[in-house]
């Protein structure tokens, strides 16, 4: 696949999960409407509220990303081989320097997140800074600036954004039906609100388990392994990420503090992968780190 | 039966037209960026330009033996910004070597290694050295495309008709470029 077909693929996903985005909470509205007894409020309610949420999500949700993950902005001062190190690579792709932040965490690890080019950021852990040489350094940002010039920002931002919405209301309203549970009055009166709640969060409990396939086929192991390909042409030298890809394998704390389910997939490697090699199933969203080595080394 | 041989005749025109338009701008778009991949190139030659000066002022006071390579970068140095694109390559060259040869010799003088002028200088160095190979990488990888454009059939005539000419690849006695070795 060739770099624009690439990039209008990514465009198209994103068109497509604003979509879904908008049928799942829209059937929601509709629902819970329903039971009040004014499913077309229900719709048009839920209507603005996805539309509020589909332009914060395109217009700030790397701004939330960064906030979540405790990212903050770094100067040329603190970490100089850093920005000349973006900034070079930035030169070698043909896009403006990304903004550069920092995470203060002593696992290696990056990511980038932004709507476009000229909107985007990258993201390293100190951890990185300090126990990459400058090399492996280079092939890390090499990987993540692929991942700008591609779009698959956008893609993986708004899948940590609109699918985080989702499973932050179905949290809630699997909260409120446990909680609901236990106030008697509730369920024993059989006030109408209870039971929709009730169906609202068994329907959304369903939803769960598909939204977290959603998110990794949203990020498909082909991403990751293309960006590696395309963070070597740019760089020049895949032996650089190989190794730095090697050290996050051998490093024996790998878990960023800062990261969750919602921004996992948007870190260079697993971030919460425990030392075992442990990976929480579900939401297995890189591939095998051995393999991207492997393929790494045959470039 | 002559009016469908006229419409197809129109037709093909049409066709024809559209083909040499969309050529023509996509030559144009790879012209410019070829055009703006050399202004990258310049910016950072410029950025080493500026930087030789401190250099050279911090290092002269500890090297008294190397007051031969810092003359010579400094002559080189003014063919940085001007000349043709193979005496700027030439004279980016041999700064590189010049520049490698400094700061190796450096390790032999703590007191220098110390100075937080020179660790910042030697950061900039390094990082304009990575800057000037990955803006050469970028300039070639544009001028292939638009060389490629040039040379292939049937774009070629279109190309010659409007008279696009091929740009010259800026070339480095390091070819490919080489991991930076420089380590802190």
């Amino acid at each position: 696949m060739s770099l624009y077909e690439n990039i209008s693929s990514n465009k198209r996903k994103s068109i497509l999960l604003i979509i879904l985005f908008f049928i799942i909470v829209a059937s929601l509205g509709y629902i819970l409407g329903f039971y009040i007894g004014a499913p077309v409020t229900g719709l048009l309610i839920a209507f603005i509220f996805s539309a509020v949420m589909v332009l914060i999500s395109y217009y700030s949700g790397d701004e939330l990303i960064l906030k979540m993950s405790h990212a903050v902005p770094s100067d040329k001062k603190t970490y100089p081989h850093l920005v000349n190190t973006v900034e070079g690579l930035a030169i070698a792709a043909g896009i403006q320097t990304p903004k550069i932040y920092i995470i203060n965490d002593s696992a290696i690890n990056a990511f980038a997140t932004g709507r476009n080019p000229n909107h985007a950021s990258v993201t390293v852990t100190t951890g990185a800074i300090e126990r990459l040489k400058r090399d492996e350094l280079e092939g890390v940002i090499a990987h993540e600036l692929a991942h700008i010039r591609n779009y698959d920002i956008r893609m993986m931002m708004l899948v940590a954004v609109l699918v985080g919405i989702i499973a932050l209301l179905s949290d809630l309203f699997l909260r409120t039906m446990i909680y609901g549970r236990r106030d008697k009055q509730i369920r024993g009166t059989g006030r109408p609100f209870g039971a929709i709640l009730f169906l609202v969060g068994f329907i959304l409990a369903l939803l769960a388990p598909l939204i977290a396939q959603l998110i990794k086929l949203a990020v498909s192991r082909q991403r990751e392994f293309l960006a590696d390909a395309d963070g070597a042409l740019l760089s020049r030298n895949p032996q650089g990420l190989a190794n730095a890809l090697k050290k996050i394998r051998d490093d024996k704390e790998p878990l960023v503090e800062a990261a969750n389910k919602a921004t996992a997939h948007l870190f260079i490697e697993n971030p919460l992968r425990t030392f075992k090699g442990r990976i929480n199933s579900l939401f297995s969203t890189h591939p095998e780190i051995d393999e991207r080595i492997k393929r790494l080394q045959g470039l | 039966m002559a009016n469908i041989i006229l419409w197809t005749i129109i037709g093909i025109l049409v066709l024809i037209i559209l083909y040499i338009v969309l050529t023509f701008n996509s030559l144009i778009m790879l012209r410019n960026r070829v055009e703006n991949a050399w202004s990258q190139i310049d910016v950072q030659l410029k950025r080493r330009y500026d930087l030789i000066p401190n250099l050279v002022n911090t290092v002269k006071g500890y090297m008294k033996h190397e007051s031969g390579t810092l003359t010579e970068i400094t002559k080189m140095r003014s063919k940085l910004v001007s000349g043709s694109m193979s005496e700027k390559s030439k004279a980016s060259d041999a700064i590189s070597q010049a520049l490698k040869t400094i700061f190796a010799v450096s390790e032999d003088y703590p007191k220098l290694q110390a100075s937080e002028n020179f660790k910042m200088l030697q950061e900039e160095l390094a990082g304009t050295e990575s800057k000037i190979a990955f803006s050469r990488q970028f300039y070639n990888d544009n001028v292939m495309s638009l060389n490629n454009k040039i040379q292939q059939f049937p774009s070629n005539i279109i190309a010659n008709l409007l008279k696009f000419n091929e740009k010259e690849f800026f070339k480095s006695e390091e070819t490919e470029r080489k991991p930076v070795k420089v380590e802190f």
